[in-house]
């Protein structure tokens, strides 16, 4: 029997929440609670990138997606009138269709995911991502970090450009 | 941390069964409960007491005083009044919520104390991007306070949990801008090497490095401040707009919760300004020598209370200021934030990156 380890039991756990809350986005019928079940689903994902051991990514992960796109997605949720009183009018599901193409989904998921084909990463000491992620950014992908940054930019000047045609 | 497993591991048999994974996550969960329970509780309680006695002084009242000497055991009378209080739950707030929101809240602020060092030795975790840690996980204190705004089901709760929020985010960016001035000046993310690369003394701090640094450290406090919700930015509960904002409804430990997360913010907030611009722990060489030949708890204990006084100043600025100030109306709060701190912030960052370059132009001009 082989011995479960720590690192075993803390992926089931995270993965469990991630998924659990996963489902709890799509199958809300409140749309309020899909937002606040997002949270979780972040917050596993975040985990799961510390079980990598890049924690870099996973606090980046936290502070973009909770702290900006999740609080972004609670106000305008909160900012919609009577959010509440609004029917889930999505009920005409075509089973017959759905069942077989869930279940060739499935199928082919399984198999192609099963077997030997994972390769495992020796188990190397942790190293801080954080100076390997600059290095990164400044010498081998510094024209891509320079056009992204641009890009960027161009999408607040632009935003800030719609916004102020609405107010007019 | 090594030390003491193997004195365990050592010391008693059962645990030598135990991989040695558990042993380090149970010694990590009760460091992180011993820092709640020894240091965060009971600072809280303690500061609650002292705040209404300076807030009384400040307004010319007596303030609390019936409970022990001075008052001083206030506190617990208070905590325990609330402990014995019904929990109320409003027949039409969304009770799931409104019964998740509270912890939500204090977990966020909690985890951020897991990076807050005490002493050279004392801190939970070390982790290698403490700073950039701290400032995610206290994101998820942002989504708690939504969601009590939202669960009460009560305009007042709703505005107040949106105008937090608000607040919140968009005061990060200048703290954010601040902290990277540190972060450019020490090299690190973690606490204690920014820590470390300071001196004992006020011009070996961050705070005197160079002429933007000071105003940094203001826009950082400023920052901070509004994202502790503390006055004059305390517009989320803004008694006279507002009833008390997100907490309106709450009542008994739930309420207790909130104002625990208040508290403890209080002392993040002057944790944070001392470690990363006053110097945190450091002692002139000299006496650090001396201390070590009288054992290293004496050492740990200096280093603690030379942060720890620091950190008092500064706690005792900001509640003097909560009781001097009036209190600033939204637009002014964002404005504040967008056309003055932000803007301060990028000159502040860039300008200490292009002095760096300069000072450092030899030295690059030989990397190139």
């Amino acid at each position: 029997m082989p011995m479960i380890e720590l690192k075993d039991i803390a992926f089931i756990i995270l993965a469990l929440i991630t998924l659990g809350s996963a489902g709890g986005v799509a199958f809300s019928k409140k749309i309020i609670y899909s937002g606040f079940s997002l949270l979780g689903s972040l917050f596993g994902v975040a985990g799961l990138y510390i079980l990598l051991s890049n924690d870099f990514i996973a606090a980046t992960q936290l502070l973009i997606y909770v702290g900006g796109v999740l609080i972004l997605i609670l106000f305008a949720i909160m900012l919609t009138s009577k959010i509440g009183d609004i029917a889930v009018t999505n009920k005409s599901i075509n089973w017959k269709v759905a069942i077989p193409i869930i279940a060739g989904l499935a199928c082919f998921l399984i198999s192609s995911f099963s077997g030997d084909i994972w390769k495992v990463a020796d188990k190397t000491p942790y190293q801080s991502s954080v100076s390997f992620i600059g290095n990164a950014l400044l010498k081998e992908f510094l024209l891509p970090f320079e056009v992204i940054s641009i890009v960027l930019l161009c999408a607040l000047i632009g935003s800030i450009v719609i916004l102020k045609r609405e107010v007019k | 941390m090594e030390k003491i497993v193997s004195y365990l591991v050592g010391h008693c048999e059962k645990l030598q069964h135990l991989p040695e994974d558990f042993i380090y996550l149970a010694l990590q969960v009760v460091a992180g409960l011993l820092v709640l329970m020894l240091f965060v509780a009971p600072f809280a309680g303690i500061i609650s007491f002292v705040e209404r006695r300076i807030a009384a002084r400040v307004m010319d009242r007596v303030g609390p005083n019936r409970v022990g000497p001075q008052g001083i055991f206030q506190w617990l009378a208070d905590g325990v009044k609330s402990l014995l209080k019904e929990d109320i739950i409003p027949a039409q707030a969304d009770s799931v919520l409104f019964r998740l929101a509270p912890y939500l809240v204090f977990v966020g602020m909690f985890a951020a104390f897991v990076v807050v060092p005490f002493s050279s030795g004392l801190i939970v975790a070390d982790l290698n991007i403490g700073i950039f840690y701290l400032i995610a996980v206290t994101s998820i204190v942002v989504v708690g306070i939504m969601m009590s705004g939202w669960a009460s089901n009560n305009k007042y709760s709703l505005l107040g949990g949106m105008r937090s929020a608000a607040q919140i985010v968009s005061y990060e960016i200048p703290a954010g801008l601040s902290i990277l001035a540190v972060v450019i000046l020490s090299g690190s993310l973690s606490i204690q090497s920014i820590i470390k690369a300071q001196g004992a003394y006020p011009w070996q701090w961050f705070l005197f490095q160079n002429p933007l640094m000071p105003i940094a450290f203001i826009s950082l406090f400023i920052a901070s401040l509004a994202e502790g919700n503390r006055t004059p930015f305390d517009i989320p509960e803004a008694e006279s707009e507002l009833v008390s904002g997100y907490s309106t409804e709450y009542s008994g430990m739930r309420f207790v919760f909130f104002y625990f997360e208040e508290w403890a913010n209080l002392y993040l907030i002057a944790a944070v300004s001392t470690a990363l611009f006053l110097g945190g722990w450091n002692l002139p060489s000299a006496v650090v020598s001396w201390a070590q030949t009288k054992g290293d708890v004496l050492l740990h204990l200096l280093q603690f209370l030379t942060f720890f006084i620091k950190a008092m100043v500064m706690v005792f600025i900001i509640i003097q200021l909560r009781w001097t100030l009036p209190r600033v109306r939204v637009d002014q709060l964002m404005a504040l934030c967008w056309k003055y701190l932000t803007p301060i912030g990028f000159v502040v960052s860039l300008g200490w990156q292009l002095g760096w370059l300069y000072f450092l132009r030899e030295c690059l001009w030989s990397v190139m």
